[in-house]
């Protein structure tokens, strides 16, 4: 009897157990392994231990790359959050059109960032472009456009800022609104300034979003690709390269799978002592009201 | 636009006693709709000057750069698309492909959370906690060996090699395992005394039950794989196995100039993204507010 219902078990999670044992699992064994090899797509590889690790660390491009993904996710999420922020508190009151406004902030989370950094391209452009043209008047140039390192950076942080902000600004909503309303009735009766406010109510209090929002937003970061590749192809000169990008470049386009699959577990090794970081120093600050 | 219309409604409220405090409030008020209207604008930029840009012809994208609506109408963009990237097949790619791994993730992500949730077996916290272990680690990590694993078996630039490895998803299991243990066990224990089949009580009891948080992951996994770059990007090979989104970016890298083309497509990949969000976006933003998924 009890067999027969283990058995049933096994037969529903026989699927996923499969997919995820072969596609998952399985791979990130494998990538470990062979990340020990000099391999590519012709030829048998050779184990070289370390040597990928070595290799890698002494690139002066791995290095810069490693570089640019922090400073990436350093910019990008905060700056991500802040908005976020900002928007959720502005839009947590009543306000004419606040459907529309949150719906306008929101729509790029559910587009796809490789098509639109593609339009993205075209706007930011500093001869065809409808940005350089409109902010010329104020005096803000935009130089060479993506063709000066600096400002291709800019372009990338500027396209990941704008599809993820609607995205965490909801779940702050969400947060806004487990905020008991007397709270701020009582502050407001004490004079106490909206910033204020915000310092000493809503900000302590949205502790448990921020926690969830600081770690999903900064992984992600850490990913970043996908604009990268439309906008850049991690150029010029590599930089705006980031270590998904690597992965890819080394990966399938030179098949030094070796090499990229060691690129993939300094990416897996950052996430997780982020993770875990972000897990303590939160977990220390849980906040219950 | 947007801009002005927003404005107005605030300030014809009638003043009835300017005090310096009820003007402040006011000109705060003003100051507060007038940021959100440029923030909204500018979110919404890209996709305007997309659509805007779709419709103009070539010649005017690029002589005109400061104007963001169109004088001149014209389709032929949206003809020109359809013959020069072949569109119509990668459209079809896509929904296959999104639409594939959409329907077998429910599937399979609901038999495993159902497992998880209400059948006991040996190896159930193991699994659960290789579940939360996917739910982090960067998926990056897995594309070498899962490539070369395709290639070996010959399914590189195929519909099942793009599908079968996203059939299942760890967030689908941990969302769907949540779900399922809030729903009370007296419903099933009915049924099991009936003499019902455990497959039946999962399929005809507690999925129909499951129903909301089914559409909520439904329409997750459809947007994030007809979002999605870098996965197509790698297994399909060839222009006419790409999805539209691997497609319009290689396009875009080879083609600099054909921006009206360039639009049209990308008005067209996003265009089901943009109507399902017009139809549905109460449920995109309470899924995200209850689920925190990305």
């Amino acid at each position: 009897m009890r067999s027969r219902q283990y058995l049933q078990a096994y037969l529903f999670i026989a699927p996923s157990v499969l997919i995820m044992g072969i596609f998952m699992l399985w791979p990130v064994i494998s990538s470990a392994r062979l990340s020990l090899f000099k391999s590519s797509q012709f030829g048998p590889s050779t184990f070289i231990g370390l040597g990928n690790y070595r290799a890698m660390f002494s690139d002066p491009i791995f290095r810069a790359d490693l570089l640019h993904t922090v400073v990436f996710a350093v910019i990008a999420t905060p700056l991500t959050i802040g908005l976020a922020v900002m928007f959720a508190v502005m839009l947590n009151r009543k306000l004419h059109g606040r459907g529309f406004f949150r719906a306008a902030i929101f729509l790029p989370a559910v587009l796809s960032m490789g098509v639109m950094s593609i339009p993205w391209d075209f706007l930011l452009d500093p001869t065809i472009g409808l940005l350089p043209h409109w902010l010329a008047p104020l005096g803000i140039s935009f130089g060479d456009g993506k063709a000066d390192p600096h400002i291709a950076f800019a372009y990338v942080v500027v396209v990941g800022v704008w599809k993820n902000v609607g995205f965490y600004m909801v779940m702050y909503l969400a947060g806004l609104s487990t905020i008991p309303r007397d709270l701020y009735e009582a502050a407001g009766v004490d004079g106490a300034s909206p910033l204020r406010q915000f310092r000493h109510i809503t900000w302590p209090l949205l502790a448990n979003t921020s926690a969830f929002v600081f770690i999903i937003a900064t992984i992600a970061s850490l990913q970043a690709f996908d604009q990268v590749y439309v906008l850049t192809r991690g150029g010029p000169y590599f930089s705006t390269e980031t270590l998904v990008y690597l992965l890819y470049r080394k990966g399938f386009n030179d098949f030094q799978f070796g090499y990229a699959s060691a690129v993939g577990w300094v990416l897996i090794l950052i996430v997780l002592a982020i993770s875990l970081t972000q897990n303590l120093y939160f977990s220390r600050r849980q906040v219950t009201y | 636009m947007a801009t002005t219309t927003q404005v107005t409604p605030i300030i014809a409220p009638p003043v009835s006693a300017p005090g310096p405090s009820r003007l402040a409030a006011v000109v705060k008020r003003v100051l507060l709709y007038v940021s959100l209207s440029v923030a909204s604008f500018l979110f919404l930029l890209p996709v305007l000057w997309m659509l805007f840009a779709s419709v103009k012809p070539e010649g005017t994208i690029i002589s005109n750069p400061s104007q963001l609506f169109p004088t001149h109408f014209t389709l032929q963009n949206y003809s020109d698309a359809l013959h020069a990237i072949p569109f119509a097949r990668q459209f079809f790619n896509t929904v296959i492909f999104a639409g594939s791994v959409t329907i077998l993730s429910l599937l399979f992500d609901s038999m495993t959370a159902y497992a998880l949730a209400r059948l006991e077996f040996p190896g159930k916290r193991l699994l659960f906690l290789l579940v939360l272990l996917f739910l982090m680690m960067p998926t990056q990590i897995t594309l070498i060996p899962v490539y070369q694993l395709l290639a070996h078996l010959g399914l590189i630039n195929t519909f099942p090699g793009l599908i079968i490895p996203r059939a299942t998803n760890a967030f689908g299991i941990f969302f769907l395992r949540q779900f399922f243990i809030g729903i009370p066990k007296d419903l099933s224990e009915a049924a099991r005394i009936d003499g019902a089949h455990e497959f039946r009580i999962y399929w005809s009891v507690v999925m129909p039950l499951a129903r909301p948080a089914l559409l909520t992951l439904g329409l997750f996994h459809f947007m994030f794989n007809w979002n999605d770059l870098l996965w197509p990007l790698i297994i399909s090979t060839s222009n006419d196995m790409a999805t539209l989104p691997a497609g319009l970016a290689l396009f875009s890298g080879q083609h600099v100039v054909q921006y009206g083309l360039l639009m049209a497509g990308s008005t067209m990949a996003m265009l089901p993204m943009l109507l399902a969000f017009l139809l549905v976006q109460r449920k995109f933003i309470q899924g995200i507010a209850t689920t925190g998924f990305k």
